[in-house]
């Protein structure tokens, strides 16, 4: 075994260290450890710490492993032991020194958390016998035929994220009492938070076993769908499209209100990163001020649409008559905004949008226009969308309309990336004096980008509007803008799926961990870093950018050359 | 008549006057060469062709048609194509979709598989690597894959901007049999060179350019035998 292992491992063992002491530090550890995983056993708080332990085992194990799966083991625990050693020496300076002065999260609960409520002698030789412990699973994990190790891993994932999760599976599955027994069983006796012990092995058992099956007869299944013949792959990814749709359809039937709110937030920034997408994605437009047609499409919406008497116009239109002047008014300030920076690329295009964003945040909240659009004080009493007699009004009638936005905004962002316009778009991303002299006009090719992705963001901000029935300044900030860029880097820059992805990880997963609502821009910080690091083609990437990191793959499968678009 | 008329023109980048009225003509099938020192104006001749400069005097016919009014991209159409100088291929797309890009200013999809084939046979290494990355492509064969996109919108007239930049010598000479080859088959081409010895051997006709002017031009074999072209663009005294 060469000693530049034991030394990776030893680093690996420090870094995970401080990133355990960092977690607790903070505070997740402790306010975490208010929630139970497995009721009794193990709090998040306690997953949080297991987790990293568990990571940097692995991570060390398939770094050092070779061919010896005894050393991977070895040096998994050496760094599992490295990282408890960080904690326990945390533990024993916050015991000697007050540390709250500076690190006010360094509370007697997070020691009591740490030693397991022992005195501290015995609670440092647990963490440290844990921290070899885990580190060995880890190497053993690691150890293990990929198929069984998957199925272990998805196991453990699913468990968690039940545990993380129960009290809106609890909620959501109440209507259904056949179900709602079995989860109640899972869950133990109803005082209890987290799953029982017994649920708890019955949902790894189950998903390991699933998961293990899938991963055999899976590569079977797609092999026999590639054998098929064209027509054959077409019906099936059709049928699963289908699927697909049917599913989302009934999907706010199942969920119940709460749900289907949170799906409609993630379905407006779907709605939104399409959009940006087109921009960003397609065209390689940096926009930093998408924030502004989202406003635009509310205010515009707002204004045209309410009946609270408390602006100088009156209009009084139903939503269906003001949605198209709001994507249309958006669409209009695409334009207007497209045409100074037509001769403007990178950081300089970047930073004029970030202005533009600003400027129309500014004109919403200042006196000036208060008479015609209620500055500071918003729109309120905003027009609902009708279909016929039904007011869309509850969480689950507006997911339809949100739904059939985001089918629009599909089939728009689709239909043009394989069309001329989306040729000229991506030769335009890669090279912007090229596509002039391949005959490209650079004009109308950057207007259209910034009018689509306008459009997209006008209607979302449109119904947005009408979903809240305000329309507040403050809802137009940068933050904004930063958001639905992040998603989509997440999801994967000019990808559709990626836009989906992303906004069900940045969008979706926060608004149901409200709760701990305070560390979701740390989480999203180190989300983004770790992607950067690991994916940064994102999640679901478009080929072009797979291709671009993942070269050796790119020649293996050649890329069937798309007939030129008539 | 010629096919491409260059008649007196000015260009100016800002107050630097770079192009004092030059004037050049490029016969339909001829191989004509721009040789001059850097900086002369050669490439700035090239892009006022293209229209990615606007002229502020003088006029450029195509075919009779005056050019300079059009736009970048209308002038792509009219087929005035430019390989440009570095090559300047998408790195991240494949071969063939730079080539369906070169292609952009057509509409019938049966031409563009057929004019890809005939670059393919032009140049078989771009077949074998028609799925690499352009950016993954050698030097040489970047300048191909730059040669074929230009092709790929099937020129009237081709400008070629220092195809040998930055190439081997035995790839400098590949490419130059290759124009000869495009040259034999009919197409018309503009080519700005440095590499004056090599551009002279391929070339029909060529113009000398030195500070912005034109300030010779012959057939390309007597330009060979120039006193003064020996002296200061071949290297020979």
């Amino acid at each position: 075994m060469a000693k530049s292992n034991w030394l990776g491992a030893i680093r690996l063992g420090l870094i995970g260290g401080v990133i355990a002491v960092l977690v607790a530090l903070v505070g997740m550890v402790e306010v975490f450890g208010e929630r139970d995983i497995v009721a009794g056993v193990i709090s998040m708080g306690q997953t949080l710490l297991v987790l990293t332990v568990l990571l940097v085992g692995y991570i060390t194990a398939s770094r050092t492993a070779g061919s010896q799966r005894l050393v991977g083991v070895a040096s998994g625990a050496l760094a599992g032991l490295l990282t408890s050693a960080m904690l326990v020496v945390l533990l024993l300076i916050g015991k000697a020194v007050n540390l709250r002065p500076v690190l006010i999260n360094a509370s007697p609960v997070l020691y009591k958390i740490l030693t397991f409520g022992q005195d501290t002698g015995t609670g440092v030789l647990i963490l440290l016998a844990l921290g070899l412990v885990i580190g060995v699973v880890a190497g053993i994990i690691h150890w293990l035929p990929p198929r069984v190790r998957g199925a272990v891993i998805a196991g453990l994932l699913l468990v968690g994220l039940i545990g993380l999760l129960q009290d809106l599976l609890r909620v959501t599955l109440a209507p259904f009492p056949e179900v709602s027994k079995a989860v109640a069983w899972m869950f133990g006796s109803k005082g209890q938070k987290g799953l029982s012990v017994a649920g708890a092995i019955v949902v790894f058992t189950v998903v390991a076993a699933v998961s293990y099956l899938w991963a055999a007869q899976g590569n079977n299944l797609q092999r026999r769908v590639r054998a098929l013949p064209p027509s054959g792959q077409r019906a099936v990814r059709w049928g699963s499209l289908a699927l697909a749709f049917a599913m989302l359809l009934v999907w706010p039937q199942v969920a119940g209100p709460y749900l289907s709110d949170v799906s409609n937030q993630v379905g407006l920034f779907i709605l939104a990163g399409l959009g940006l997408n087109i921009v960003v994605g397609f065209a390689g437009l940096l926009d930093l001020g998408y924030v502004a047609f989202f406003a635009i499409g509310a205010y515009v919406m707002g204004v045209m649409t309410t009946t609270g008497g408390e602006i100088a116009t009156n209009f009084q239109w139903t939503f269906w008559e003001a949605l198209p002047v709001a994507v249309g008014a958006s669409v209009l300030m695409g334009v207007i905004l497209g045409i100074p920076v037509l001769k403007m690329r990178g950081d300089y295009l970047a930073i004029v949008t970030l202005g533009f964003g600003e400027i129309i945040r500014i004109l919403a909240i200042s006196d000036f226009l208060k008479p015609y659009e209620g500055g500071s004080l918003g729109i309120v009493l905003v027009g609902k969308p009708t279909l016929g007699s039904l007011v869309m009004e509850t969480p689950q009638s507006l997911y339809y309309l949100i739904f059939a936005g985001c089918l629009l905004a599909v089939f728009i962002s689709w239909r043009l990336r394989d069309s001329r316009v989306g040729r000229a778009w991506k030769a335009m991303r890669e090279d912007e004096d090229v596509a002039q002299a391949m005959g490209m006009n650079l004009v109308t090719t950057k207007l259209l980008a910034f009018a689509t992705g306008a459009a997209f963001s006008g209607l979302a901000g449109a119904i947005f509007a009408a979903k809240l029935s305000t329309v507040y300044p403050h809802s137009f900030t940068l933050l904004y803008s930063i958001n639905v860029l992040s998603l989509i880097i997440v999801g994967g820059m000019g990808s559709l799926p990626g836009v989906f992805v992303g906004a069900l990880v940045l969008v979706g997963l926060p608004e149901l961990l409200r709760e701990f609502s305070e560390y979701r821009l740390l989480m999203y910080g180190a989300l983004l870093i770790v992607m950067m690091l690991t994916r940064p083609e994102g999640f679901w990437p478009e080929a072009t950018h797979r291709r671009e990191f993942h070269e050796e793959e790119a020649v293996v499968e050649p890329v069937p050359s798309s007939a030129p678009a008539p | 008549m010629a096919l491409l008329e260059v008649e007196n023109v000015h260009t100016y980048y800002g107050n630097i006057h770079a192009l004092k009225g030059v004037s050049l003509t490029v016969n339909e099938g001829e191989i004509v060469t721009l040789i001059g020192a850097n900086g002369a104006g050669k490439s700035t001749m090239l892009k006022t062709i293209s229209g990615l400069l606007r002229p502020r005097e003088g006029t450029i016919r195509l075919a009779g048609e005056e050019m300079s009014h059009y736009k970048a991209h209308e002038i792509v159409g009219k087929g005035v194509v430019q390989v440009p100088e570095g090559r300047k291929i998408f790195g991240r797309l494949t071969v063939t979709e730079n080539l369906e890009m070169g292609a952009f200013s057509k509409v019938d999809g049966a031409a563009i598989a057929e004019d890809m084939q005939r670059v393919f046979a032009l140049f078989p290494r771009l077949k074998e690597r028609r799925h690499q990355l352009g950016g993954t492509l050698s030097g040489g064969e970047q300048q191909m894959l730059a040669t074929g996109r230009g092709l790929m919108a099937r020129p009237r007239v081709l400008l070629m901007d220092e195809p040998s930049m930055g190439l081997a010598p035995i790839l400098v000479q590949s490419i130059f049999a290759t124009l000869q080859q495009l040259h034999r088959a009919g197409t018309t081409i503009l080519l700005v060179e440095q590499n004056a010895r090599i551009a002279l051997q391929v070339a029909d006709r060529g113009y000398v350019i030195q500070t912005g002017e034109v300030i010779l031009s012959d057939t390309a074999e007597n330009l060979r035998r120039n006193e003064m072209v020996r002296k200061a663009y071949l290297g020979i005294s």
